[in-house]
């Protein structure tokens, strides 16, 4: 899409603002709506628009396929590791009251963070991930053909 | 009175999506129409009160999957071939499924009933517990990760088995070392010339 000028300093514009966005459902979900599926859904549209209009190479050597696939893995190892965490200081498995055994409330609260955290870069990993499998072949249809 | 009109709007645009997807050829049209679809559903679980549902409806249906069915368009062919068969049967079974739909909806509780087992069954307790116990606001994000994080971990379990799923079988994995990388532009510029491993593979599929 070399030729499309508006296309691309419009994504280069909204780009920023979709990334603070989706940090913004995954770190405020516990006040809002939103939470790690949906930031991380949103934070991978972001690479994806860039993989759309500035082509597939370019959107891989901002975000590397070898990076995306250890973001698959290490979003659901941040979230059984936090459960390992509860069992290793002596409660159930996911009991977030291990965070803070003093504060409850705030162990809970830490805990949600965490595993929301881990369900984010999963969820933005896989995405990615998706989608550099589907664009990364050789297309049957020319640009024109649309 | 007004939540009304809207939803008469929203459905009834919703069926003229439904429609136009089942009419149109140019699958191109079909792709965009059925993120149409999803967004159109979304703002009916918003006027339902269900943002975090919505959200994800919008961000998953409307965005990825569009995208992704546009990926697929790339790969195969924009437009749908004409049916071979005749649409009599795939209607009948359609609308047979429809009407036991229907008829299934007969049991449910009205609409918004304080009666239902979704307002006097554990519901209730999570509302009433969830601000001392977590100490969140947003009850749906302490209850998807607090009073049901194993579901949730199984969850994430289950995407990140479908993106492994996808890799396997798709090939993005190939494309991971750069060597290999350099092997496939070469293919993709000569196709005659492609090193022996993957052109029977492809043959299987």
């Amino acid at each position: 899409m070399r030729h499309h000028l508006i296309l691309r300093v419009i994504s280069k514009l909204v780009i920023a603002p979709i990334t603070l966005f989706a940090l913004y459902v995954q770190f405020h979900g516990d006040y809002s709506p939103g939470g790690g599926f949906q930031a991380g859904v949103i934070m991978a549209t972001a690479f994806i628009l860039y993989g759309i209009v500035f082509g597939l190479t370019q959107a891989k050597t901002v975000l590397p396929p070898w990076v995306v696939h250890r973001m698959m893995a290490l979003g659901v190892l941040i979230y059984a590791g936090t459960g390992i965490v509860s069992l290793l200081t002596g409660y159930n498995y996911l009991d977030y009251t291990a965070l803070s055994p003093h504060a409850p409330e705030h162990g809970q609260e830490l805990g949600l963070l965490a595993v929301e955290f881990g369900v984010g870069i999963t969820v933005t990993g896989v995405m990615v991930s998706i989608y550099y499998a589907f664009a990364g072949r050789p297309p049957r249809i020319s640009d024109e053909e649309w | 009175m007004i939540e009304i009109l809207i939803n008469i709007v929203l459905f009834s645009l919703l069926v003229v999506t439904a429609l136009s997807v089942v009419r149109m050829r140019r699958l191109f049209g079909v792709v965009m129409m059925s993120g149409a679809f999803s967004l159109l559903s979304a703002l009916l679980l918003v006027t339902l009160d269900a943002v975090d549902v919505a959200f994800t409806e919008a961000a998953v249906g409307a965005g990825m999957s569009t995208v992704l069915m546009l990926g697929t368009l790339a790969l195969t062919s924009r437009t749908e071939k004409r049916p071979v068969h005749s649409p009599a049967i795939p209607l009948f079974v359609v609308i047979m499924t429809g009407a036991a739909i229907l008829y299934g909806t007969l049991d449910m509780p009205n609409f918004g009933s304080a009666t239902s087992p979704a307002q006097t069954g554990i519901a209730q307790e999570y509302l009433e517990r969830t601000p001392h116990d977590i100490g969140v606001p947003n009850v749906v994000t302490a209850i998807l990760a607090s009073y049901r994080g194993y579901d949730t971990l199984g969850e994430t379990g289950v995407v990140f088995a479908a993106g492994v799923g996808v890799l396997l079988l798709i090939g993005g994995l190939r494309s991971r070392k750069g060597k290999r990388e350099d092997e496939e532009s070469d293919r993709e510029k000569a196709p005659g010339t492609a090193p022996g491993t993957d052109a029977p593979k492809r043959g299987k599929v």
